[in-house]
């Protein structure tokens, strides 16, 4: 479909050429990288999110979340050493809990997610490599009930303890017995 | 023989004056020794997040007002921003210079209140007269703007609500030599005040590799000698069209976050000069916005320098007019998670010169 377009354009040497950018080379040596480091199925997919100043977005096998994170922050070539932000969201189909990169000494950036089932959700904590994801992973866990496997502190940060349910699933009934 | 203690357990908050807002942190003391703490929060959750998903993405903005309610301007900015990130928007430049102008004004604001308060905190009462007298002008410059002296509703996805009125950008260009020279006095009131240096200095210490670890930002980031701000580093808006520096120390203790406040309300009158001088003569204050907005489906992360730190908006949008799910990134809050790190080992009356050195809005520690 997008080929025919492409031929269409009667000036094929101006603006297609444009649609790839440099960004696509580094990120089939992120994705080879990750592969080689962490193993074979480490990534489900890697795309540069065009919306965001084609941030590379990747989203990485669950069971092996721990480990690419690991990688991703010691290894020479990605020294994500600080976490800007981690954000996590129910999609009505699946849970998706997402980690907003930064290396300060190579001045690169990516984000990485790892998604998780409705019914029980369930990640593994990240909190052991940045100790940043500590209370937000508390506070995704309290607002939208994904449980963070390895977390030292899994409890409820904003809500009170004896709250029922998770607010920011799409799914939640306010409950209150004294109304 | 020594003197047997006793382990206590201290509610320190939710009601008082020092935790800045409605805080509590559970201390375990052992004399005047912390042995653990346990901050707890949500006394102000207001669930904005939550609210936000039923709200036009207009109608979040007087929302975002209400988080960091000392900063209601970068925190208007950084919504509107992350929305015309995702639309592709272009701002009209007499915008972009009052959006310039609004911040760092607003980030002198805020460190002006910073800079009062924690000098009460540690038992100084006149500066923060002084503080609340210079504050109060940028405010009416605020009133008289847009007509709110804390909560302005300003800003809007493409542009600003109201033009300055006639007049006002004199009244910036007169207020920068006079701010400056206020600066002066205060330096000579407070910065080498023995006692002060003493409460400070060597407080609260913490390392580059812990502040890059915990996620710290702002101003808590950089007196570890990191030189980190977004203004410089992701550069949005129209700042790359100003000189300033990026002021860094060392020390990782409270008196290095001190002057690095301190220092950045030079800095920010440098950017005002700068801006007041560079500003338009007419032009457009909204750019071409559709009547309703419909934001195109997709995802986007934008983070931005507010007086406390990196505060980033995180919208995945499905294409409607209003947000499938709004995440913001609170200075404050990540801010805040070393705080227990810090306070073991430390006294009380460390308690209260730690807390404040941090600078959280509990507003916005909460959302």
């Amino acid at each position: 479909m997008s080929d025919g377009i492409q031929k269409d354009q009667p000036t094929p040497n101006v603006e297609p050429v444009i649609e790839a950018p440099a960004e696509p080379v580094q990120l089939h040596v992120w994705h080879q990288l990750l592969v080689d480091r962490v193993s074979q199925d480490a990534v489900i997919s890697c795309v540069p999110n065009a919306k965001n100043n084609d941030l590379i977005t990747i989203i990485v096998n669950p069971e092996h979340f721990l480990s690419t994170a690991t990688v991703l922050k010691n290894d020479e070539q990605f020294q994500f050493d600080y976490c800007r932000n981690v954000s996590g969201s129910d999609l009505e189909t699946h849970m998706e809990v997402a980690y907003y990169l930064c290396s300060m000494t190579l001045n690169h950036e990516v984000c990485i997610k790892a998604t998780t089932n409705r019914e029980t959700p369930e990640v593994q904590s990240l909190t052991s490599v940045w100790e940043t994801a500590n209370w937000n992973e508390r506070e995704i866990f309290d607002l939208l009930g994904i449980n963070f496997t390895g977390h030292p502190d899994m409890r409820r940060i904003m809500m009170p303890d004896n709250w029922v349910g998770h607010p920011l699933r799409k799914d939640y009934v306010p409950l209150d017995p004294e109304v | 023989m020594a003197i047997r203690t006793e382990e206590l357990l201290l509610n320190v908050g939710p009601q008082h004056p020092s935790t800045h807002g409605v805080f509590r942190v559970v201390v375990h003391i052992d004399g005047e020794v912390i042995t653990s703490s346990d901050p707890v929060m949500g006394y102000l959750h207001r669930g904005t997040e939550k609210l936000a998903e039923n709200l036009t993405y207009t109608q979040i903005i007087p929302y975002t007002d209400r988080m960091d309610y000392v900063s209601a301007m970068t925190n208007n900015y950084v919504l509107c921003h992350a929305v015309e990130t995702l639309m592709g928007l272009e701002i009209p430049e007499r915008a972009e210079y009052l959006r310039v102008i609004v911040m760092e004004l607003q980030r002198i604001a805020s460190h002006l209140l910073w800079w009062g308060t924690y000098l009460l905190d540690i038992g100084a009462m006149s500066p923060f007269l002084f503080a609340f007298r210079d504050r109060e002008m940028i405010l009416d410059f605020f009133n008289e703007l847009c007509g709110a002296r804390l909560t302005y509703n300003y800003m809007r996805i493409g542009g600003v609500k109201w033009d300055a009125p006639e007049g006002w950008i004199e009244k910036i260009r007169n207020y920068v030599p006079y701010l400056r020279q206020q600066l002066i006095e205060y330096d000579a009131l407070v910065n080498g005040n023995e006692i002060f240096l003493a409460r400070l200095k060597g407080v609260g210490k913490y390392s580059a590799e812990d502040a890059i670890n915990y996620g710290l930002s702002g101003a808590c980031l950089r007196s570890t000698g990191v030189k980190w701000d977004l203004r410089k580093d992701r550069p949005y808006s129209i700042y790359n069209r100003f000189e300033f520096d990026v002021p860094v120390e060392t020390e990782g203790d409270c008196y290095a976050r001190y002057l690095i406040r301190f220092a950045e309300i030079s800095e920010s009158l440098k950017i005002l000069e700068q801006a007041v001088e560079q500003f338009p003569a007419e032009g457009e204050t909204m750019g071409k916005v559709p009547r309703v907005l419909r934001v195109p489906e997709g995802e986007v992360y934008v983070g931005i320098e507010s007086p406390r730190g990196e505060i980033g908006c995180h919208i995945i949008s499905k294409g409607k007019d209003k947000p499938y799910r709004l995440k913001f990134r609170r200075p404050s809050f990540v801010n805040l998670q070393i705080l227990p790190k810090l306070l073991e080992g430390e006294t009380m009356t460390n308690l209260v010169t730690i807390l404040g050195s941090i600078d959280i809005v509990v507003g916005e520690v909460d959302a």
